[in-house]
């Protein structure tokens, strides 16, 4: 256990003391264990590195970490060799002895493992030299593959909690929040609103006490990118919460965090605990007189919770419904007093912004957004990942050099951004700017960063069908346009989907939006016609193919499509058979099969399991 | 199960903004919530029953009713979505003969559809009792449940 630093002084020695620990050319062992490499099984590749070092013994002479996720989860499970930073990709379980006998004793590069750029078949070693991240500005997200997050020591090693020193010994409130506005710092988790006016209205707002709650309720399907900075660094937005704490003049704060998130759940705690240890949260933190103390909260699994006034009503230990908000929460928030709710990234931010000063922060970015965002690049892309960019970087940029493109030589579609109630974005479109404005200009938001991903085998009805779906299960219920008004949109596209379109429908679609949105009281129902919209702005073909000639062009919508074999390429292989569960795909060995329709359930799984692409969907 | 529910209410004071975290773990504790329990907390932290119900029904955490051995959870956050997980969610369906969220007569089977378990990459995932299994299409669907000992009738056995 440490044991409390109670001067900036003492926190520069102590800082100073693990940074002397950490000898940069001795080799280390990387493996990243974040949620997404654990699913690969990872645990058993360090569980195996650690005995084959014991084995070996070579502690003390080889250094072994586990970090949180690095991002590239496509390739997991993931290993990087210091000091050469040697990238270890798609390791295999039982490769641990290998790689320390080889490469850590011997400097021998295992080729198996090393990634291979597709563009040019090339091998490449250095993990900085992959495309992937060449190409990335890792701001905040890249002291993940740096330190343990359980280990306060890491952090302090790579002088975490300096900028926390900064703000309590020479800073008053009132400077760190001029400095945050100047900085135009804004709302990672979708608002895009300035923190600055935030913190500045908190502070001057009259109540005690003032709550300062992080929103780590990361609902957006397909974006994960808060849930990897709490598993990965829990540090860092603890950091800037209680920099923010003190900025506002709170002494109390939240985190509210997806029960879903265990790991996530576990490494805050952890921090939190090692933090109070060390004097960096409770009483008198840094020996300033400053007093600030955090709790958790888990989320009960509402999307809406996500929304300032459900997620207060949630820890309030009510159902998390939203309230009309003609008084800000920065007045009348959790248990009606002022509060401050930034998201998990925002929060991540603060700490650079005191640390380098708003106008090193200002020089990255566009006008109007400044920074960088964490985006979870996911769906049909070869390089699915955490990426983090300048604000300003072109979705091309994002999809086809970090991201690598669409899988299997398929066409681009759309790219859907800013979550459920975001919207999908044609090709046409792909060399504008990724900024909070841009996005919004063509009809689409930032969210909190999700970017989904689809090819020409995605049918946008089905996609809008989809996302309004989720929007009907996941609408609280309080108000009417919401409650109602998306379900019938749902309804409608039901019958689009199945061939029961009318030609009218569009059109209703479109005006049944615009009462949702002028009607619903919170954000939920305000921006849930969005994926519609933007489908029906982009995609109106695919509604017109629906509606008109009872087609789904891109053969998805089970109503309007049947599965049959193309008798010239089947080779009789008997896969499709096997696989059916039905019994409708059948045929003699070695002679073309064919698929009866009376049986098929169109479940697909002849198409999956052809390895001759002689199924055809139509 | 009453010594149980006790020990984890005792645990928490008689705040109410405690109800969500303690229904939380009685969730935790027997995969759903029973009647009685909800009773209890009810009780301690002097919340009517109707809000208790109200909370524990609003929020997707929480089950009224008991669940499967096997509880089989496939994701259908965006990335899974568009990467098909619609087609093995029917598949799935069609082979236990519920529908999603809910446990088969039995108990053997409980499968529900969940938002996103952030581990895009390997989209599809069916979990199965904590155990993850990527990249699932509907063939494989087929063949996990047969090896949980799901009867699987094809045409033939039906002949």
């Amino acid at each position: 256990m440490m044991s409390k630093i109670k001067s900036l002084d003492e926190l520069k020695s102590v800082q100073e003391k693990f940074r002397a620990g950490r000898d940069p050319n001795r080799p280390c062992i990387t493996v990243c264990v974040g949620t997404g490499c654990l699913a690969y099984g990872t645990k058993k590749l360090v569980d195996g590195f650690r005995a084959e070092l014991a084995k070996r013994d070579l502690a003390g002479k080889i250094d072994f970490r586990t970090t949180g996720c690095h991002g590239f989860c496509e390739r997991g499970p993931m290993i990087v060799i210091s000091p050469e930073k040697t990238f270890y990709q798609r390791v295999g379980l039982d490769d641990a002895a290998e790689i320390i006998d080889k490469t850590l004793l011997k400097g021998e590069i295992i080729d198996r493992l090393l990634y291979v750029d597709p563009a040019t078949g090339e091998k490449i070693v250095r993990e900085d030299d992959v495309p992937f991240y060449k190409k990335q500005t890792r701001l905040v997200f890249g002291l993940n593959s740096k330190i343990d997050p359980e280990s306060i020591e890491d952090y302090l090693a790579i002088g975490g909690y300096g900028a926390l020193g900064k703000a309590l010994a020479g800073m008053k409130p009132d400077d760190i929040i001029r400095e945050v506005i100047r900085a135009n710092l804004r709302g990672r988790g979708g608002g895009g609103f300035p923190a600055g006016w935030k913190w500045d209205e908190t502070r001057k707002a009259e109540g005690e006490p003032k709550y300062v709650i992080c929103n780590a309720d990361e609902g957006d399907p397909g974006a994960y990118m808060d849930r990897s900075l709490l598993e990965g660094n829990p540090h860092l937005v603890l950091e800037g919460m209680i920099i923010g704490a003190y900025a506002i003049g709170s002494s109390e704060g939240y985190i509210y965090v997806r029960n879903e998130y265990p790991l996530a759940v576990k490494n805050i705690h952890t921090a939190i605990r090692q933090a109070r240890e060390a004097g960096l949260l409770g009483g008198d933190i840094l020996g300033s007189g400053f007093s600030f103390d955090l709790k958790i909260n888990r989320g009960g699994g509402a999307f809406v919770c996500g929304e300032s006034s459900a997620l207060f009503a949630s820890l309030e230990g009510r159902a998390g419904e939203p309230r009309a908000k003609y008084i800000h929460a920065t007045h009348k928030g959790l248990y009606d007093k002022p509060t401050n709710l930034n998201n998990v990234e925002t929060w991540a931010n603060v700490p650079f912004i005191i640390e380098r000063g708003a106008d090193w922060y200002r020089g990255i970015g566009t006008a109007g957004s400044k920074g960088t965002k964490i985006f979870s690049l996911v769906g049909k892309i070869n390089n699915t990942g955490l990426v983090e960019v300048p604000m300003g970087t072109t979705l091309r940029e994002i999809v086809f050099e970090i991201g690598g493109g669409i899988p299997d030589g398929r066409k681009f579609k759309a790219i859907q951004t800013g979550g459920p109630s975001g919207g999908c974005i044609p090709e046409q479109c792909l060399d504008m700017p990724v900024d909070f404005d841009e996005l919004t200009k063509i009809g689409s938001m930032m969210g909190s960063g999700g970017m989904i991903v689809m090819d020409d085998r995605n049918c946008m009805v089905n996609v809008a069908k989809y996302f309004t779906n989720f929007l009907v299960n996941e609408s609280c219920g309080k108000c009417v346009p919401c409650r109602e008004g998306i379900r019938r949109m749902r309804d409608i596209l039901i019958d689009i989907t199945e061939g029961k379109g009318r030609e009218e429908d569009v059109e209703l679609l479109e005006k049944m939006s615009k009462g949702i949105v002028d009607g619903s009281l919170c954000a939920l129902g305000g921006s849930a016609p969005n994926p519609v919209l933007s489908t029906i702005r982009y995609f109106r073909d695919e509604y017109v193919a629906h509606i008109k000639e009872k087609r789904c062009p891109a053969g998805v919508c089970r109503e309007l499509i049947a599965y049959s074999v193309d008798q010239e390429k089947c080779t009789g292989c008997t896969v499709c058979a096997k696989v059916c569960p039905t019994g409708a795909a059948a045929g003699e060995r070695k002679k073309a099969h064919s698929i009866d329709q009376a049986k098929c359930t169109k479940c697909g799984a002849c198409r999956e399991s052809c390895k001759f692409d002689s199924i055809i969907v139509r | 199960m009453e010594e149980k529910v006790r020990e984890i209410i005792q645990q928490y004071s008689g705040d109410k903004s405690y109800l969500v975290p303690i229904l939380q773990d009685v969730q935790k504790e027997f995969n759903y919530l029973p009647k009685d329990a909800l009773c209890a907390v009810s009780a301690h932290l002097s919340v009517p029953i109707s809000r208790v119900y109200e909370v524990a029904t609003f929020y997707k955490a929480f089950s009224l009713k008991p669940k499967g051995r096997y509880q089989l959870s496939l994701c259908l956050g965006t990335a899974c979505h568009v990467r098909g997980a619609e087609l093995i969610a029917r598949n799935m369906e069609d082979i236990l003969g519920i529908e999603e969220g809910d446990t088969t007569a039995d108990l053997e089977f409980s499968f529900e559809t969940v938002g996103c378990l952030g581990a895009c990459a390997l989209g599809p995932i069916l979990v199965v009792n904590g155990d993850y299994h990527g990249h699932m299409n509907s063939a494989k669907s087929t063949k996990i449940l047969k090896k949980l000992g799901k009867k699987v009738t094809t045409d033939d056995e039906q002949d």
